[in-house]
């Protein structure tokens, strides 16, 4: 029988109808562009960061680690650190916390025919652009017509109401309140996923042994999705130091300098400031914190044994 | 005499006990319902709130923010398409669909040569390629913007859509390759010894098979890069190229009192989206499905 053993078969066929030539042929356009675009970007922001330069001009000078002493004595540079933070513990409680107490009570049996509704409003928001999310919220949020200050008067608590985006106080957790409406149905979606594909078995047992749904959640749902729950713990703590467009559309980095964000900080200095130098450097300081991130992602998880 | 155990009592037991469990699931049900359906109405209205504040005055607007339009005034709608909101739409709608394609065919053939062939420096390839998918494109923004520059490509839709496609690629390439490692070969191996070369055998074979997770890269990668705004913010400078995003930012600036068109404006740009969503749920599930397993 000719596919008696297909597998066997396969690597035969493969070693002698098909060569690294003909491979390479599939995969060099796809690797050209992603080196050209992706990965010599991050080698030339390196370089950049050492010299200073503007756009206009053709001429730079090579200034060494000058701007990377310059950053860590910016007061803005540690601002935009701590908004980010803020921005990732906030979103680690809403997101993975609450998308994880959505998942489970979603997948539990008594609501799971509510399911298909619920996940599909929860999910909405997050396939609209974030530019749409931020020019939306800055009306909700505008002190005059915005339903915010609305709702706060109409549950009578008008004294709650203000210019949510013009006080340097609560302006930081406006913008961030913002992502969390937008994404923590979309972190509960992955959370379902990965609950889904539990064995229904591992829950007969629990129910036979009489655990309550909580411990059921504790000690059979959250063990059984451990890897799901890193993945989406990293991908939301990236995604709180790459935060970039929300801020900018919202607040631009004000009132004063108040909501400014690494993202913000290195366009500021880029695009309105000119000083390419100094922006580069901000460019490596995320980098730096993003790849860390990720290693973190593949030393705990299995991620990076599958490839 | 005494039964040793009364039966009757047993069962008049048994079945209080059930209905207690059956009181207490629906009144969890019953909670669980309402808690739930408020935050529905908190995520969903502000988007409700958006497409019918689109139908309004700009009087209407400010007197009445809660209510429904007094008058539905679709020509709001008309408006901003013709205040640009149109012209950036078809931009983004080109751009999109050329990113799109160029991810699908560069993408699938990428996979295609990382699942059905093996070679020296095959897994070097493979984690170039997939740790592309950890990178934050700030860290890019400045040499890209230098590097089409350089290029001559500055302010055309090649400045979007380059980057885009190489951006979109890693993730595509890993949805792809995993499904096709999953496809068996058994079918190839006929076709291979009926003399179809390898070019054949992706186009006849692994792309047909391969569908399914095809719209769904198409789904998710047409998604990203119709809602991309940073690029779209420094790479293109002329107001004709613009992308809606960015194109949105500048009817804010235009038409700073006029909020009915301006949230006309939004609600066009948002909907496609949502539509796309809801029609295709399926797919962009199982993109998030198979994607989410590894990150």
């Amino acid at each position: 029988m000719r596919f008696a053993c297909p597998f066997l078969e396969g690597e035969d066929m493969t070693r002698t109808f098909r060569n690294s030539r003909t491979a390479l042929l599939f995969i060099l356009p796809a690797l050209l562009l992603i080196l050209m675009f992706v990965f010599l970007p991050i080698v030339l922001n390196l370089y950049n960061s050492l010299f200073r330069w503007n756009s206009f001009e053709v001429g730079r000078a090579f200034v060494g680690l000058e701007y990377y002493g310059r950053l860590f004595k910016d007061p803005i540079f540690f601002t935009a650190l701590k908004n980010n933070s803020l921005y990732a513990v906030i979103s680690l409680l809403f997101q993975v916390g609450g998308g994880l107490v959505i998942a489970a009570i979603l997948e539990d049996k008594l609501i799971r025919r509510f399911q298909p509704f619920f996940r599909t409003v929860f999910f909405i928001p997050s396939v609209v652009s974030i530019a749409v999310v931020g020019l939306l919220w800055q009306l909700l949020y505008n002190p005059e017509v915005g339903l915010v200050n609305g709702a706060m008067k109409a549950i009578g608590q008008s004294e709650w109401a203000r210019s949510w985006l013009g006080d340097s106080e609560v302006a930081i957790y406006a913008v961030v309140a913002v992502s969390q409406w937008q994404y923590t149905g979309y972190m509960a979606m992955l959370f379902i996923l990965a609950m889904q594909k539990i064995p229904y078995e591992y829950y007969e047992a629990s129910m036979i042994d009489g655990a309550s749904k909580i411990k059921t959640f504790l000690f059979i749902t959250l063990p059984q999705i451990k890897e799901m729950i890193l993945v989406g713990t990293v991908i939301t703590v990236i995604g709180a130091f790459k935060v970039f467009d929300e801020v900018y559309i919202m607040t631009n980095g004000g009132p004063g300098r108040s909501t400014e964000v690494l993202g913000t900080m290195l366009y500021r200095a880029a695009f309105r400031n000119d000083e390419m130098g100094y922006a580069s450097t901000i460019g490596t300081v995320i980098f730096v914190i993003t790849l860390t991130l990720s290693l973190v992602q593949l030393k705990l998880g299995k991620s990076g044994q599958e490839v | 005499m005494e039964p040793l155990v009364n039966t009757e009592k047993v069962a008049e037991f048994r079945s209080s006990r059930v209905n207690l469990t059956l009181v207490k699931n629906r009144l969890f049900q019953f909670v669980v319902f309402i808690w739930f359906s408020v935050f529905a109405l908190l995520i969903i209205y502000p988007i409700i709130w958006l497409a019918l504040s689109g139908l309004k005055s700009n009087s209407d607007f400010f007197l009445n923010t809660w209510s429904l339009p007094k008058e539905w005034l679709w020509s709001n709608y008309k408006a901003a398409w013709d205040a640009g909101i149109g012209k950036f739409f078809l931009n983004s709608v080109l751009v999109t669909l050329v990113s799109v394609m160029a991810v699908l065919l560069l993408g699938s053939m990428a996979a295609f040569g990382l699942s059905r062939f093996h070679f020296k420096g095959q897994n070097l390839v493979l984690v170039l390629i997939l740790s592309g998918l950890m990178l934050a494109p700030q860290v890019s923004l400045i040499p890209l913007f230098k590097l089409l520059q350089g290029l001559g490509l500055y302010n055309t839709y090649w400045a979007l859509i380059l980057p885009y496609v190489a951006f979109q690629l890693p993730f595509a390439i890993f949805l792809m390759r995993s499904y096709f490692l999953s496809i068996p070969r058994e079918l190839e191996e006929s076709a291979i010894i009926d003399g179809c070369n390898s070019w054949k055998v992706y186009w006849h074979i692994i792309i047909p098979m391969g569908k399914p997770i095809i719209a769904s890269c198409a789904l998710l990668a047409g998604m990203n890069v119709w809602n991309e705004f940073m690029f779209a913010l420094v790479f293109v400078e002329d107001s004709a190229l613009r992308t809606i995003p960015v194109g949105l930012m500048n009817l804010r600036s235009q038409l700073n009192t006029n909020f009915g068109i301006q949230l006309a404006g939004l609600a066009i740009s948002a909907l496609p989206m949502i539509i796309a969503y809801i029609l295709f749920q399926k797919q962009f599930v199982r993109g998030l499905s198979a994607g989410s397993v590894k990150g």
